[in-house]
């Protein structure tokens, strides 16, 4: 049945489908960083005579500056382990009948959930010594280290809400059909509750990760070889051309591009094909 | 004191229970005799589904006795787990585990909480599965199945743990109309085998024709109960008589 009117409120109701602006695929990040590269770089270079074209400077440096990723990725990897497993823990303590245990792990929690990453890398940089000794034994805490430790907080506190989150979201029928049939709250936690949690969770922590590899940078402010602190002595060794910064950094955005953008599309996947499932 | 066959299976005295300020059972008594098929009825809100999960000690009761073949449910130090393996029980949403089959659905309990033997339970399970007529549905999950059939299997699930009474909690409430037949028949079927089931239900015709004794309640209490044949045709209470002739 349609009326003919020009009210708006009397028109069909048309649904307008969300087409995004540009439809960007993977592969497309890697022309468009190339592009940008290279016209900022051919722009200075117009201007450069005897110099080395920045071009041809960035590709002198690129291996080292591809090692220094490299090591942001082994940081970000470390934390995000370490992260993971302290942060499961604390999860599964929010989630524990025992009041001191629930409260003790929520405090916690939302300690290191609303702090700066920064803050806590200061913290843990400043305030762990540079080594330990255990039974005359010295050993060493290495800056990229106490940097590890000290980005596992945040994603700890994160993780930690994940596992609550993902938990509060089943169901209570599950507990209660277990409960039922006689299992323990251990086994109903183990059997029927975390398995159908995983995959609840995955999204939500592989975003995590992927905010954690764009934060190692942070770990620069604090002197850790990581790949923009390298990037600074190569511009410095170069004599501080203005016309390197634009190639250079740019290098340093299509790395983290290269590696978070995949990470992300896969974490959209995952989200769809479970969102049919359930 | 000790238990005996010829004892109520599950005797409730005069329990109280309330959420909060808001009382919903107020002294409610009944003996369920092994072999025994009871169904509660009454209006929404009126305490049937608190009652019978107070049984399985899924709520807690502030006042009164629930005896479970002679055990106190009202009892700070009882064994739940004990409990839980005598009584099992059916829930209106199904509630199987969605990340396991059918078969696992059924077999999972027996292996792991009264460590049956893999193999016995897997035998016990198909069997079970073809008593609920799911053959050929041993491996499909909870998402594939209808309704119907995942409350069959839920029924089969419970089961599997060998209970000796089984609580029904609006089984049939969330089904649609065309599957609700085949799992009341699953439920006759129990029913004729002996074996003690604790119903809420809204189908009225089938309590009537399984149940040995019909209890009617209403904010709390239970207002009337007898035999179905005297309690459909000559109910006393007005409020039975209203509630009847709404849903008759």
């Amino acid at each position: 049945m349609t009326y003919k009117t020009d009210l708006p409120v009397m028109m069909p109701v048309t649904q307008r489908k969300a087409e995004p602006f540009l439809r960007l695929k993977l592969w497309h990040g890697v022309p468009i960083a190339l592009l940008f590269i290279i016209a900022t770089s051919l722009a200075f270079a117009a201007e450069g005579d005897e110099k080395q074209s920045p071009l041809a400077v960035l590709m002198n440096w690129a291996p080292l500056l591809l090692q220094g990723f490299i090591f942001n990725l082994v940081i970000s990897v470390s934390a995000m382990s370490l992260g993971t497993a302290v942060g499961a823990l604390l999860g599964l303590g929010q989630i524990s009948p025992n009041r001191a245990m629930s409260g003790s792990s929520w405090i916690i929690t939302q300690f290191f959930r609303n702090a700066p990453w920064l803050v806590l890398l200061f913290f843990a940089m400043f305030l762990l010594p540079f080594e330990v000794s255990i039974f005359g034994l010295a050993i060493p805490f290495p800056d990229w280290f106490k940097a590890i430790l000290g980005l596992s907080l945040p994603v700890m506190a994160n993780v930690s809400e994940i596992v609550r989150g993902a938990v509060k979201s089943l169901p209570s029928g599950q507990w209660e059909a277990a409960e039922s049939l006689a299992y323990t709250r251990r086994q109903t936690l183990w059997l029927i509750i975390l398995p159908q949690c995983v995959k609840r969770m995955l999204p939500p922590w592989m975003n995590l990760y992927s905010i954690l590899t764009m934060a190692t940078v942070l770990a620069s402010i604090v002197g850790v070889s990581e790949v923009m602190t390298l990037t600074g002595r190569a511009l410095s060794a170069e004599g501080g051309r203005p016309e390197l910064l634009a190639p250079f950094y740019g290098f340093v955005l299509l790395l983290f591009f290269a590696y978070c953008y995949p990470i992300a599309r896969f974490t959209v996947r995952l989200e769809k094909k479970f969102a049919v499932i359930n | 004191m000790s238990w005996t066959p010829a004892d109520p299976m599950v005797s409730i005295k005069d329990v109280h229970k309330s959420f909060g300020d808001l009382k919903v059972l107020n002294g409610v008594s009944l003996d369920v005799m092994k072999g025994d098929v009871i169904c509660i009825i009454g209006p929404s809100g009126s305490g049937k589904s608190t009652l019978i999960r107070c049984v399985n000690a899924l709520n807690d009761i502030q006042q009164g006795s629930i005896l479970v073949e002679g055990q106190e449910v009202n009892d700070p130090n009882l064994n739940k787990l004990e409990l839980r393996k005598k009584v099992g029980m059916v829930f209106q949403q199904y509630n199987l585990f969605p990340h396991k089959t059918a078969l696992q659905n059924v077999m999972m309990a027996p292996v792991r909480v009264l460590k049956q033997d893999k193999a016995a339970a897997e035998a016990q399970a198909l069997k079970l599965l073809a008593k609920v007529r799911l053959q050929g549905k041993e491996n499909a999950f909870p998402g594939e199945l209808s309704g119907g059939q995942q409350q069959r299997v839920a029924i089969a699930r419970s089961l599997a743990m060998q209970p000796d009474v089984i609580l029904f909690d609006e089984v049939t409430a969330a089904l649609d109309p065309e599957t609700v037949g085949e799992v009341l028949q699953t439920i006759k079927d129990l029913a004729e085998d002996g074996m003690t089931c604790i119903l809420v239900t809204h189908e009225m015709g089938f309590a009537r024709e399984v149940a040995d004794h019909i209890y009617f309640t209403d904010r709390g209490v239970i207002v009337e109960h007898g035999p179905p044949d005297v309690f459909f045709d000559n109910a006393t209470d007005p409020r039975t008589r209203e509630f009847l002739s709404q849903i008759l």
